[in-house]
């Protein structure tokens, strides 16, 4: 089943028509994206979850500043970088939450490797991965306040 | 049959054999393990939320202090990453001198696991003998960086200083006195009756598992996957050089112990040739690369095969002079998330064992 990653892309598209795709990277929402990890993993062979991050988007950084910023307080990114070992393919997926209501359903039950990598992002960003297992902070104290993560998380000390 | 009763011990944090300050909390049946429950964090410095109040150029001497074992290879997937994100060339040199430098901290990190494995094992003697080569490759990198083990060399778009006069030479009796250095590893401590005995069939991984479980590294290959980035992705000049990608076949520690030290050769082979090569490359060992650096908005991420496995960076930037967001792939951490399961129905002393084979540094896991 040797195919292109343009051909995977194309294919992906028809199935899912929410996406949007450039070259290397998906752009999915949180509601088709566990649907489109299980097609990835068992119709195109991307068995192996590289790498998961986040990213932090806030409303402000954008420059947005008139009307009700209580309603838009911007977004945080999940990144997922996939690779297929036996046909070394690489693509990324990225899915976007609202930092009101950051919640994501846990890809755990598509790659094993999503364990602490899932459980590191919530314990910094407070991304919340649904139908995880064991989701609770890896790095830090149980005990600690806030998610150093994000960009509006202050910290008493620290360097100027 | 006796009734028995479970019991929950702390293994570390303060322990030599957990390589660091981390804690494994037991769950214990008489001496056999019920669950490990692997706690970190006791390293942890947020170096990823300190990046981003940092300039790209200042964020390099913080990927040192992660895998300190490994620097040279840490500086070289975050360069990497911000020279993907810019499109920066890099001259050739540069990359021999980046291939030559990573290559001998990678043979660094490889005999110091070595040498503390057979020390975790109870081989005391397979310990002292690894640091004897340790030294030479420390005295090498001290020559070439300054420093010898934070060695912040690679510079974007290059490396921070040409091979000093000699130096290459020194590296090329070093190889040639290294294959014979391995046989006595090979010699006193794969051999060794005992050593086999601690880790032949214990800890088995099994492929599916090592993939489904984002495995990397020895690790990873120690379950007979085929799959070195150098191979199976080259990336920098690693397409020019003939070497092969050892696997194991049981994924038990010993395979993986073993998968480390034949690596060693290869890597052996590829500093031989390397040197070789740049003999007849002259030129810059850095590119045009402007005094401050503002990348375009927008993110890349990178990866190399570190010592431990795939090292990747994740940099975002938001077209200023800071990286808006750093993310590092720490191999460590993620090897290491699956030894619960791994250690589940094996001894306190396989634990060790096994523990050792995944070859963990806390800097990293912690980050």
């Amino acid at each position: 089943m040797e195919k292109k990653l343009s051909e995977i892309i194309s294919e992906l598209k028809e199935k899912f028509p929410q996406i949007k795709t450039s070259e290397e990277t998906i752009s999915v929402s949180t509601e088709d994206l566990l649907g489109l990890m299980q097609e990835l993993k068992n119709s195109f062979g991307f068995n192996y979850l590289t790498n998961l991050t986040a990213a932090d988007y806030p409303a402000d950084a954008k420059g947005k500043g008139d009307g009700d910023e209580a309603e838009d307080d911007g977004e945080m990114e999940i990144v997922y970088n996939l690779t297929s070992v036996y046909e070394k393919l690489y693509l990324t997926v990225k899915a976007r939450v609202s930092r009101k209501n950051p919640e994501i359903p846990s890809v755990f039950p598509v790659w094993g490797g999503a364990n602490w990598q899932e459980r590191e992002v919530y314990d910094l960003f407070g991304i919340v991965f649904t139908g995880h297992p064991n989701l609770k902070r890896i790095l830090l104290t149980d005990n600690f306040e806030g998610y150093p993560l994000r960009k509006d998380y202050q910290w008493v000390g620290g360097r100027k | 049959m006796l009734r028995t009763e479970t019991y929950t011990m702390n293994f570390g944090p303060q322990h030599p054999a957990t390589h660091g300050v981390f804690q494994v909390v037991l769950t214990l049946d008489g001496e056999k393990i019920v669950k490990a429950e692997p706690v970190c964090g006791y390293l942890h410095r947020g170096i990823e939320k300190l990046a981003e109040s940092r300039t790209y150029q200042q964020v390099i001497p913080y990927t040192d202090r992660m895998d300190y074992l490994a620097s040279m290879l840490q500086n070289w997937g975050y360069v990497m990453a911000v020279e993907k994100l810019m499109g920066l060339e890099v001259p050739e040199r540069a990359e021999y001198l980046r291939v030559i430098s990573g290559e001998l901290s990678r043979l660094a990190s490889h005999v110091l696991a070595t040498g503390v494995y057979a020390l975790d094992v109870g081989g005391f003697t397979g310990f002292l003998l690894c640091f004897r080569e340790r030294e030479r490759m420390m005295d090498l990198l001290e020559e070439l960086t300054g420093s010898r083990m934070t060695f912040s060399y690679a510079r974007f778009g290059g490396v921070a200083d040409d091979a000093p006069e000699g130096w290459l030479e020194k590296l090329d009796k070093l190889m040639d006195d290294m294959p014979g250095y391995i046989d006595e590893y090979d010699g006193l401590i794969t051999g060794n009756e005992i050593f086999q005995a601690r880790t032949k069939h214990v800890g088995g991984l099994s492929p599916e598992t090592a993939i489904d479980y984002s495995l990397s590294g020895p690790v990873l290959r120690g379950s007979g996957i085929n799959y070195d980035l150098r191979k199976a992705k080259p990336y920098s000049i690693y397409d020019r050089f003939d070497f092969e990608v050892p696997v194991g076949k049981n994924g038990d520690c010993f395979d993986r112990y073993f998968c480390r030290v034949r690596e060693m050769r290869q890597s052996v082979r590829i500093i031989k040739q390397a040197i070789e090569q740049i003999k007849e490359i002259d030129g810059p060992i850095k590119g045009k690369v402007p005094k401050v650096l503002k990348p375009p908005k927008g993110d890349a991420y990178a990866e190399i095969e570190s010592s431990k496995g795939i090292l990747g960076f994740y940099v975002v930037s938001d077209g200023t002079n800071k990286p808006h967001r750093v993310h590092v792939r720490r191999p460590s951490f993620i090897n290491l998330g699956y030894l619960d399961e791994m250690s589940r129905g094996w001894l306190i002393a396989d634990l060790v064992a096994i523990l050792g084979s995944i070859d963990i540094v806390l800097g990293e896991v912690d980050c």
